[in-house]
């Protein structure tokens, strides 16, 4: 089943003075994501990530454009009472307790009032706040409220969890716990959709992932398929410390360490590199792919001249 | 009621008891107490009236500060703290939350003149050492100060729901005073002619006729309110309200929360 249907989503502000100048925070986004997946929206600050999950969540209105989430519309408090979201840098009603905070989006989600306190319970105790119940927000350190954001958004037990910067404030030990948190909501069988920027974490977790560059959707797929959709590279090792004067015509970069050579070039030049190497009686030690990751793959994305094949849908 | 507006309503409550805006009752015990060992010193024959007027008065300043100075901030300040993305995200309509916030800040004022009532009545006691028959229309007087309130809370929301809290304030204190002399602005434009009466009417029913619903003075002389006077105030009152409440609300259902 698809769980979140974007059906070209648009978003453009009219800013000035006389606010008759317009500019796009979203081209139209054409996006979908099936029912169980983790998916990942990356682009870099400003791409456009905030103002799409904001619109999915009722709070900007679109200028054109629709979407569906959980074949329902946008609007439809039955979704809603669905989904779980995260706000980027969320703050929350500092006067209240972690407790208090979470009793009342339960009410608000509408959590039966006999399951509010065992669901409290336990959604503080997964996300590691069990022994700050009683405790008011304002003494919250930053990473402190981030768990106290997760917790309210999985709370109801929702289908579908939006996450907007999920790791944004958190230690190591602390994004560590969140991924650990995404991969058992996806155990649960829910969906999870969250934006980052930060890449190893998009590249750890997702089944499939978005870039969005300038508002407008760059690639979408899952990491292998994108990541191996551009040109590698290959590491070749040898014997001794001569360098062949071919590899450097083969744009390789050699380093020699000891009686060594390492060299990295692009995967179609191997075999003239491996037939040089021959021809020099050099004794070829190993012959390695490099993995394109993420990070390469999106840092290409976000190049306008740099033509990278992509895979869209 | 709605559930989701009662919790709402009850959150806001909470707020404003923790960030300690009940405290005004302990500045105002001291008021009373002081005014009413003063008077009993200083006036002969008129305590009572004194006690009333002063006591009154202060319930109702007391309570349009309040009213003012929470309701402008109540739609606002949830925006620029970001507090409101959790809640709308939820099962809960833009229109909940204004009525929510409305009966929040209402809830707290009623409280609040519950108390000070409480502080009237206990000066009046110590001045005229027992009640009165005609101390029942400060009771009166008290529940026009309360609808007093539902008008000023509903203008409050309706400017913080488009408006910066500064400008909020400025036109929810401007439409008070205004509305405080508009049996005035009424006979001016009794007394004018031509586009000046015209103009002249209009702001006079626009803003909200708060003369009507001041009886402070009246009740003071022991003078009866008539129930006309009830009646109408109420529905006007109502009526104020709701008006306010739903322009909040349309503006509030188009508004981006960038």
């Amino acid at each position: 089943m698809i769980a979140i249907d974007i059906l070209g989503l648009e978003k453009t502000y009219s800013v000035g003075f006389w606010r008759k100048k317009p500019k796009c925070a979203l081209r139209p986004l054409h996006l979908r994501v099936e029912e169980g997946e983790i998916f990942g929206f990356l682009g870099p600050n400003g791409a456009g990530k905030t103002t799409t999950l904001k619109m999915l969540m009722g709070l900007v209105y679109p200028t054109s454009g629709s979407a569906r989430i959980l074949d329902m519309e946008i609007n439809d408090p039955r979704m809603k009472a669905q989904i779980g979201f995260l706000p980027e840098q969320p703050y929350f009603y500092d006067y209240l307790t972690a407790g208090e905070l979470l009793d009342y989006y339960g009410q608000l989600s509408g959590v039966a009032s006999k399951d509010r306190p065992r669901k409290v319970r336990d959604v503080l105790e997964r996300v590691g706040l069990a022994d700050v119940t009683r405790v008011q927000l304002r003494k919250f350190s930053k990473g402190m409220l981030q768990r106290v954001g997760i917790a309210q958004a999985i709370l109801h037990d929702p289908r579908i969890v939006f996450l907007d910067e999920p790791m944004s404030g958190l230690d190591p030990m602390g994004r560590r716990e969140v991924r650990d948190l995404m991969e058992q909501l996806k155990h649960e069988g829910k969906t999870v959709f969250f934006s980052t920027h930060i890449l190893s974490d998009a590249e750890a977790l997702c089944d499939r992932v978005a870039i969005i560059h300038l508002g407008e959707l760059r690639s979408v797929g899952a990491v292998a398929d994108l990541t191996s959709s551009i040109e590698g590279n290959v590491e070749l090792i040898w014997h001794g410390n001569k360098v062949p004067p071919a590899m450097n015509a083969l744009g390789a970069e050699c380093h020699i360490t000891g009686d060594t050579v390492r060299a990295v070039l692009l995967e179609g030049n191997q075999e003239a590199a491996l037939e040089a190497l021959r021809r020099e009686h050099l004794r070829i030690i190993s012959l390695i792919p490099v993995r394109t990751s993420l990070e390469e793959y999106f840092v290409r994305k976000l190049q306008p001249n740099k033509a990278v094949a992509g895979v869209t849908s | 009621m709605n559930g989701r507006i009662v919790h709402i309503a009850s959150n806001t409550f909470r707020e404003a008891v923790r960030d300690r805006v009940l405290y005004n009752l302990i500045v105002f015990a001291l008021l009373m107490s002081g005014a009413a060992i003063l008077v009993g010193q200083i006036s002969i024959g008129i305590e009572r009236l004194v006690v009333v007027n002063l006591g009154l008065t202060a319930v109702s300043l007391f309570g349009v500060v309040i009213a003012i100075f929470i309701g402008i901030g109540l739609v606002s300040k949830e925006i620029d703290k970001r507090t409101l993305y959790t809640v709308l995200s939820r099962p809960v309509q833009r229109w909940e939350f204004i009525v929510g916030k409305f009966f929040g800040l209402a809830g707290t004022l009623v409280v609040n003149t519950f108390f000070m009532a409480l502080g009237v009545f206990a000066a009046l006691l110590y001045v005229s050492q027992h009640f009165h028959a005609s101390d029942g229309w400060v009771l009166v007087a008290l529940y026009f100060i309360i609808l007093q309130f539902l008008i000023i809370t509903a203008l409050a929301l309706l400017f913080s729901s488009f408006s910066s809290p500064l400008l909020s304030a400025v036109f929810a204190f401007a439409l008070f005073v205004i509305g405080t002399f508009s049996e005035d602005l009424r006979g001016f434009a009794g007394m004018t002619h031509g586009i000046t009466r015209w103009l002249a009417t209009g702001t006079a029913y626009l803003v909200p006729n708060f003369s009507a619903l001041n009886v402070i003075s009246s009740v003071a002389h022991e003078q009866p309110v008539s129930g006309h006077l009830i009646l109408s105030n109420t529905a006007y009152a109502l009526v104020y309200s709701s008006m306010a409440l739903c322009g909040a609300v349309l503006i509030f259902e188009r508004r981006n929360l960038k």
